[in-house]
């Protein structure tokens, strides 16, 4: 391609822009309302992942040891379970909790009336223990398992159907959201690959004309791909900073709301904004050349 | 050079539009073709342009063998033609110079030829001073005379003329046959397709007679001749 067909070829498709003004803004915004609904579902999405995934790994399970052990060989038991790679790769932390201890939360949560450990006097019934915070919710039945195994180990206590349960619903609305996110960017990319249709077909005697006087269809094509490029592009950058905003205005009102509850807040904004230009990019990219290209052909073809 | 051969030509829907249509047009002619309407014309000047193929027989334009030309060929066979036609069919959001000066760009000349050869084309039909206006600010025979401007910027060797003069008053169209007379004195031939009996009879050319699919007539001389023919 020579530089001055290349220029020509950018300059035609900008100008397009601008000569056909109402139509570029309709598959402008058209592009930004499509990605802003698909962008805000999606990132709704990813947030209330985010929020179950935490609710399921805020799960610890109680390591109860042999009533055999000493004070001693409870804490021995930390320093060897610290230094167990296996079991440590999915712990986040484990806290000893001595028989006396266990005594005295006991103690403090039932009615004296009806204590009956108190029957015991000074001879504690209860065990030393570990409090294990699990990592992975996913894994945790391996880790239970690998725990069990460990010397001086009585039981392993872990309520794994709570952990089930926000698996299979954390399963459900991921499926569902992966579901609607296909289905509002195909509905997107129909849209706004039918608007960029409806800018081409306001021009197809402008390419009759083109096509009488000897154009090639590469000639032909080149400025209207470049125009639904820019279109893309600018629908695509538009709709970032809306939803960046927008995004800044949702984590603001969840933190006034339920800023008090630690696993209900929204996802940190850096770390989404990234993903969503990409995303946005390329829907924005794949529907402008997609809807110009489609279109032309169809007008190229005598 | 237009090479005819024994031409047929039938349409999906079943019409038979050219019914074994012969002529040859040499380099340089000037030609009238002339009919009713659905005699044809448009059939002819449709596949002289590559735009259908016919159904029998054989269409030779300017070195390509229309049966046989590839789809990724037309373009060139388009560039060896000039077409007019009787809507003018002007990119109405460019200014003249842009209508004429894209024709070029269509074929890959630079911006200094086109700087050069667009003035002097606009200058051979009258519309220098008017090189910045919208084709909507002009009149019709200036419009017209614009997309003759555009037909004969690549100096094609043949210019095809679909009723050039349908949307315009006697006195302009006498004025545009009478600049294709010029282009044609230039060496260009022309082939002028019209139904306007009085302009034809104005110049003593070759006229070609069709109705009903078939050449009723190709001699020099006015119109009058074939309605005796028809009648």
């Amino acid at each position: 391609m020579k530089r001055y067909e290349t220029s020509y070829f950018f300059r035609e498709g900008i100008r397009g822009i601008f000569l056909h003004g109402f139509m570029s803004f309709a598959a402008v915004g058209v592009i930004v309302a499509c990605l802003l609904i698909m962008g805000s579902f999606s990132l709704l999405a990813l947030n209330l992942d985010n929020m179950i995934q935490e609710l399921q790994n805020n799960n610890e399970v109680l390591v109860v040891l042999d009533e055999t052990m000493t004070s001693d060989e409870a804490k021995q038991f930390g320093t060897d379970l610290a230094k167990n790679e296996a079991i440590m790769r999915n712990v986040q932390s484990a806290e000893l909790i001595s028989r006396d201890e266990a005594l005295e939360v006991f103690s403090g949560k039932v009615d004296p009336e009806t204590n009956f450990l108190l029957g015991f006097g000074d001879d504690n019934p209860l065990r030393d223990r570990y409090r294990v915070q699990i990592m992975d919710a996913d894994l945790m039945q391996e880790t239970i398992d690998a725990l069990e195994l460990l010397p001086g180990v009585a039981v392993v206590h872990a309520r794994l159907d709570i952990v089930e349960d926000l698996g299979q619903i954390r399963d459900t609305v991921n499926t569902i959201c992966l579901l609607l996110i296909v289905i509002l960017m195909a509905v997107s990319i129909f849209i706004i690959s039918n608007t960029i249709k409806l800018a081409t077909f306001d021009r197809r005697e402008e390419i009759a004309v083109m096509r009488m006087v000897g154009a090639t269809k590469r000639f032909i094509r080149w400025p209207f791909v470049i125009e639904g490029f820019m279109l893309g592009l600018l629908g695509s950058i538009v709709a970032f900073f809306l939803q960046w905003r927008l995004y800044d205005v949702f984590a603001g009102f969840l933190a006034r709301m339920v800023g008090r509850i630690p696993m209900i807040h929204a996802l940190n904004v850096g770390d989404v904004l990234l993903p969503v230009l990409a995303i946005f990019l390329l829907a924005g990219f794949l529907a402008g050349i997609g809807g110009s290209v489609l279109t032309i052909r169809k007008f190229l073809r005598v | 050079m237009v090479r005819m051969i024994d031409v047929y030509k039938a349409y999906p829907n079943g019409t038979r539009a050219l019914k074994g249509v012969s002529l040859q047009i040499e380099d340089g002619e000037f030609s009238f073709l002339v009919g009713p309407s659905g005699s044809g014309k448009s059939t002819i000047i449709k596949l002289l342009t590559g735009e259908i193929k016919p159904t029998e027989g054989r269409v030779l334009i300017n070195g390509y063998n229309v049966n046989a030309v590839r789809q990724k060929d037309i373009p060139f066979l388009r560039r060896t033609l000039g077409v007019i036609f009787q809507d003018f069919r002007l990119v109405e959001k460019k200014s003249v110079y842009e209508n004429v000066a894209f024709a070029m760009r269509v074929v890959g000349s630079s911006p200094r030829e086109i700087k050069i050869r667009v003035p002097y084309v606009l200058d051979l039909v009258g519309l220098s001073h008017k090189a910045r206006r919208r084709p909507a600010e002009l009149s019709g025979g200036e419009q017209q005379r614009v997309s003759i401007a555009r037909a004969l910027i690549n100096n094609p060797k043949m210019i095809i003329a679909d009723e050039p003069t349908g949307n315009l008053d006697p006195a302009r169209s006498l004025e545009i046959m009478m600049l294709l007379e010029r282009i044609n004195a230039l060496g260009t031939t022309v082939l002028a397709v019209t139904h306007e009996k009085e302009l034809v009879n104005r110049f003593s050319k070759r006229v070609i007679a069709i109705d009903g699919g078939r050449v009723i007539g190709d001699r020099t001389g006015g119109y009058y001749q074939y309605e005796a023919i028809r009648n």
